[in-house]
């Protein structure tokens, strides 16, 4: 069996990261920010997965396991401040969310 | 004898409940607690002192509780009577129970009637407590309770904005004096390593030599803390403006009782003036120089209560004079009839003073002696004391004694003997121009009303002890009676007289009567015969006059020495230095918070950035550090 380098996991793992956090950036809908936190928490995911194969330790999966728990809260919270906001500001742009400026 | 610590206690509790219950008591209940207290404390003194003197003991001790001990410091809440502690709780008990009996009466129609007497209840408890006290922290602790208590009673009428003033000018003035003698305390603790005063007695003369720099040095601290509270030079200024309080409270505070508190700690440390020559010899300076500026001061005054104040200021000044000169019980004897027709004088004054509608200006009464003929009568006997008037009345055998012993006394000389006989004289004249303008001559100011029963008992018992009271101690040439210092001599050590002078006495005595006479003569030629000639002296004089009415200018040159400078150092310091370090402080927190506020944007993508950069910056100086 071709075993995929442990190089080229990481690097993976490393563009995705930068992706998400790109869009994180660059995007002003708040639902797609939250898209972008999600793939960038599956880039971290991935490295794990990718260590954990290197040095043959279940430590990894466990990691990403947490990870994808951790994720599904995140969402619940986040999704249900998204429904505020937008019950709120009748709008997703995150810069008309901007009330407390210091 | 185990009632000793209800003395003390009693006018406590009586202040307590008047303090804590005092708004839903009438006048009448507030009367008869506030002098009921002080007139049980008065007959319990009488059957302590009697079961003391019959008992033969030197001194009794009650130690009521531990009040703290820290390292080697043990210091007990612990009553202390001997025989010098006796004649002053017997003073303090029933000329305060006179006056308090008098106090209802004169404050009858006053707002804070209750508030009144359960500041003088606190008073006397205080006081008690400072002579009755076993060591000196607790002696402390009543020295500084009647000072605030003075405190309290000056400014009794607060509403008045110069009677505040007066009342924080005792209390800073004395203060003065009261860090001195916290000083010698601390000196006392250092080298000797006890505060008990019988300890300190009898230790003293075992680890210092007689006039050693630290025996001195003590002598003078606690001298400091003597003058403060009995307005001696240099600390004599605020007296007069004391009388700003109620006539009762200058009869009882600082006539009677707390101004001689000084007197009582010189004659009960006297095992340490004894060491110290030359902080006696500046004891008897002192009371010298300041018996003469004092009656000097008295000539002048127009207010009847500032003459009064001026001649106590005079009269502590004898007591000093008489401390100064070893004559420990002759200063002790006329700190006792003093109490007697000084509290006499200024009750009568009160009563004067309340009669004219509250006129303090002699030169507006007059003629009052038909009007009030037992205001008048009593007066008339407090000021022959005061003045010395020969045979009948008291003060001629206390002031008497003191004139002999200032001249024939083993540490007495001349320039004493010629300061007490010069200011026996102005005494006698100060005194009768005072009697004179006020009594006689034509009525000035109309009288609402005379003064009630209350006020008039008190004033006869102290004026039949004003009379009476000098019989129990008579000098040599004339029946030679020693009650008082026989009963002083197991505390105070007897007074010595010089060689050769045994035979002089007769001629100072004489000495003494001729000028006190020639004085009331003057005074009676003065201000009866030939008033213009008053008016002639006063304009050729008027510099003079003017200096003295002014009490020698202490006031002002206090206020060119120490508070100028302190209100200009005051001014040019307003932003306080040290403060500079915390402004700034405050400045910086402030600076940053405006800057950091910038961030703030409120634009998420900015914080998104924020933490990004953040993070990247920590993960390279983590790589960084590592390799």
């Amino acid at each position: 069996m071709n075993i995929i380098p442990f190089e080229s996991g990481l690097m993976l793992a490393g563009i995705l990261f930068m992706l998400g956090l790109i869009s994180v950036l660059i995007r002003r809908n708040i639902i797609f920010m939250l898209i972008s936190v999600e793939v960038m928490l599956n880039a971290a995911g991935l490295a794990f997965i990718v260590a954990g194969s290197r040095w043959a330790q279940p430590d990894g999966q466990v990691m990403f396991i947490f990870i994808l728990t951790m994720a599904a809260a995140e969402v619940s919270v986040g999704l249900a401040l998204i429904l505020q906001i937008y019950h709120q500001l009748k709008t997703l742009d995150t810069d008309a969310a901007n009330k407390m400026k210091g | 004898m185990n009632l000793l610590w209800l003395i003390p206690a009693l006018p406590f509790f009586g202040g307590l409940l008047l303090v804590i219950f005092g708004s839903r008591f009438t006048k009448g209940i507030s009367g008869a607690i506030g002098a009921g207290s002080v007139g049980l404390a008065a007959l319990i003194t009488l059957i302590v002192g009697y079961d003391f003197l019959s008992s033969g003991q030197d001194f009794y001790r009650h130690v009521a509780w531990n009040w703290f001990s820290v390292g080697d410091l043990s210091t007990s809440f612990a009553f202390y009577l001997d025989r010098l502690s006796l004649v002053f709780i017997f003073v303090i008990t029933f000329v305060g129970f006179l006056i308090h009996i008098y106090s209802i009466g004169f404050m009858a129609h006053d707002e804070g009637f209750t508030r009144f007497f359960a500041y003088l209840n606190l008073f006397v408890c205080s006081m008690l407590i400072l002579v009755l006290s076993d060591n000196l922290i607790l002696l402390y602790l009543g020295w500084e309770g009647v000072g605030l208590c003075s405190y309290l009673l000056i400014g009794f009428w607060y509403e008045e904005e110069k009677n505040g003033y007066a009342a924080r000018k005792a209390f800073i003035t004395t203060r003065v004096g009261d860090t001195a003698m916290a000083a010698g305390l601390f000196i006392l603790f250092w080298t000797l390593g006890t505060l008990n005063i019988q300890e300190i007695l009898t230790k003293a003369p075992e680890v210092w030599a007689a006039g050693s720099a630290m025996v001195v040095l003590v002598g003078f601290l606690l001298l400091g803390g003597a003058v403060g509270k009995s307005a001696q030079l240099p600390l004599q200024t605020w007296l007069p403006d004391a009388m700003a309080g109620p006539s009762p409270v200058s009869a009882l505070i600082h006539a009677a009782t707390m101004v001689t508190a000084g007197v009582y700690l010189i004659a009960r440390m006297h095992v340490i003036y004894e060491l110290a020559p030359l902080a006696q010899l500046w004891v008897g300076i002192i009371g010298a120089v300041t018996l003469l500026i004092a009656g000097c001061s008295a000539l002048t005054q127009f207010d009847l209560k500032r003459v009064l104040a001026y001649s106590t200021i005079s009269q502590i000044g004898y007591m000093f004079l008489a401390l100064g000169v070893g004559a420990w019980s002759a200063a002790i004897f006329h700190f006792m009839i003093h109490a007697f027709f000084k509290a006499l004088l200024f009750l009568a004054a009160g009563a004067v003073i309340e009669a004219l509608h509250h006129e303090h200006d002699m030169f507006k009464m007059g003629g009052l002696r038909k009007k009030m003929p037992a205001v008048f009568w009593t007066f008339l006997i407090g000021a022959g004391s005061l003045a010395a008037l020969p045979f009948i009345t008291a003060g001629f055998y206390s002031k008497d004694q003191i004139l002999w012993y200032a001249f024939a006394g083993e540490k007495g000389n001349v320039w004493f003997f010629l300061a007490a006989i010069v200011g026996a004289f102005v005494t006698a004249i100060y005194t009768f121009r005072m009697v004179f303008v006020t009594f006689f001559g034509t009525e000035k100011t109309h009288i609402s009303h005379p003064p009630g029963k209350l006020m008039t008992w008190p004033l006869l018992i102290l004026a039949v002890l004003s009379l009476f009271g000098g019989f129990i101690e008579l000098p040599h040439t004339l029946g030679h009676v020693t009650v008082f210092s026989d009963l002083l001599s197991p505390v105070l050590p007897e007074t010595l007289l010089r060689e050769g002078t045994e035979s002089s006495e007769w001629g100072v005595q004489i000495a003494a009567m001729i000028l006190g006479l020639f004085g009331v003569y003057l005074a009676y030629l003065f201000f009866i015969r030939k008033p213009q000639m008053t008016d002639e002296l006063q304009s050729a004089t008027r510099e003079l006059h003017q200096f003295w009415y002014r009490g020698w200018d202490f006031d002002a040159l206090y206020n060119v020495l120490f508070v100028r400078p302190f209100v200009f150092i005051s001014t040019i310091n307003k932003n306080d230095v040290i403060d500079k370090f915390y402004t700034m402080l405050v400045d910086l927190s402030t600076f940053f918070n405006k800057l950091f506020a910038q961030t703030q944007s409120g634009i998420l993508r900015w914080y998104v950035m924020g933490i990004v950069g953040g993070a990247i910056l920590i993960i390279t100086i983590t790589l960084i550090t590592k390799t």
